[in-house]
């Protein structure tokens, strides 16, 4: 199905969870925070918030600033 | 020494060091690793951007920094209005798991300085949600008095625009803060050397925030403990008590026993 991802159309999985989505893209859930359609979805939720389609995410992580 | 039992206190968390860094700019990882263990810094800034989708092959900054050594300050660095803020800041607490903040809400690209007006919006509301907020403002003691009176852990003045290493442009405005608001005064942006640094212990402020000072150094690490053993001195001197200024001479070997 059709999301916007950080910004970028993505298909991914159908009726992915969010964990699912992480782990399809490896990315460890410990250190990103992920956003859809701007609500903060906790860490704790992970596994049960279905994506769907046109879901706009966004999955973000620290870099190197002042 | 004095400084030992001299600790920065910021919403009720004691720091023994009072400079911050950031860990912008740095050439690699393991070049800013170094310059954080040299600073003697206990609380370092970081950014939250976008993970890279396409490209997971980058290492993660996380993977290289000690947390058990460090408090993470996150910044809402590139946000120009309330709401950006505010979604960054709820962002950094998700991934990070600290309600600490460094508050920017900038007004224009050239200079980078605050939007004040937007950040007084945006501090309202995150302290409402229970950050500790840590607001890059003005050097204008009226704003730090507002952000104060909505609760802000500390305020952090600007010395300079960031990354101009123009030092402590108004040392005066600076003074008049420190004179007149009770939480923890941090200078943040414009530091350029290590007598910057030092100029800003001296006035009595209670830390330093740099980041390009370091990383754009020629040499990052001798700058970062350049920049450890300022903070010091200007702190020592500071607590010392320096002598008047004065217009004239006062010799400082007697004038009796003179040969002539």
């Amino acid at each position: 199905m059709q999301v916007i991802l950080n910004g970028d159309p993505a298909d991914i999985k159908e009726n992915s969870t969010v964990a699912e989505l992480l782990e399809q893209l490896k990315i460890g859930r410990e250190r990103v925070a992920v956003e859809v359609n701007l609500e903060i979805v906790p860490k704790s939720a992970y596994d049960l918030h279905t994506l769907a389609t046109e879901d706009r995410i966004e999955i973000v992580h620290f870099v190197g600033g002042g | 020494m004095a400084l030992e039992n001299d600790k920065l206190i910021i919403a009720g968390r004691e720091f023994s060091s009072r400079l911050m860094v950031g860990t912008g700019k740095y050439a690699d990882f393991q070049q800013m690793v170094r310059a954080l263990e040299i600073s003697g810094a206990e609380i370092i800034t970081v950014a939250v951007r976008r993970v890279n989708i396409s490209d997971r092959s980058k290492e993660s900054l996380l993977d290289h920094i000690d947390l058990k050594k460090y408090t993470l300050l996150p910044n809402t660095a590139g946000c120009y209005t309330a709401d950006d803020a505010v979604r960054t800041c709820r962002l950094a607490r998700e991934a990070g798991l600290s309600d600490f903040v460094k508050l920017e809400v900038l007004g224009d690209e050239k200079t980078l300085f605050p939007d004040n007006e937007e950040l007084l919006k945006a501090a309202k509301i995150l302290i409402k949600e229970g950050f500790t907020v840590l607001p890059y403002c003005s050097d204008d003691v009226t704003v730090c008095r507002k952000l104060e009176d909505l609760g802000c852990a500390a305020v952090m003045p600007l010395g300079a625009p960031i990354g101009s290493g123009l030092g402590i442009r108004n040392p005066y405005n600076i003074k008049i803060i420190l004179e007149n608001i009770k939480v923890p005064v941090i200078v943040d942006a414009g530091v350029g050397c290590a007598s910057d640094a030092a100029i800003a212990m001296e006035l009595g402020c209670h830390g330093v925030l740099m980041n390009t000072a370091i990383a754009g150094a020629q040499d990052p690490i001798a700058m970062a403990e350049a920049m450890k053993l300022a903070v010091i001195a200007g702190r020592l001197s500071y607590q010392a008590g320096r002598i008047p200024r004065k217009l004239y001479a006062n010799a400082s070997s007697p004038i009796e026993g003179l040969l002539a």
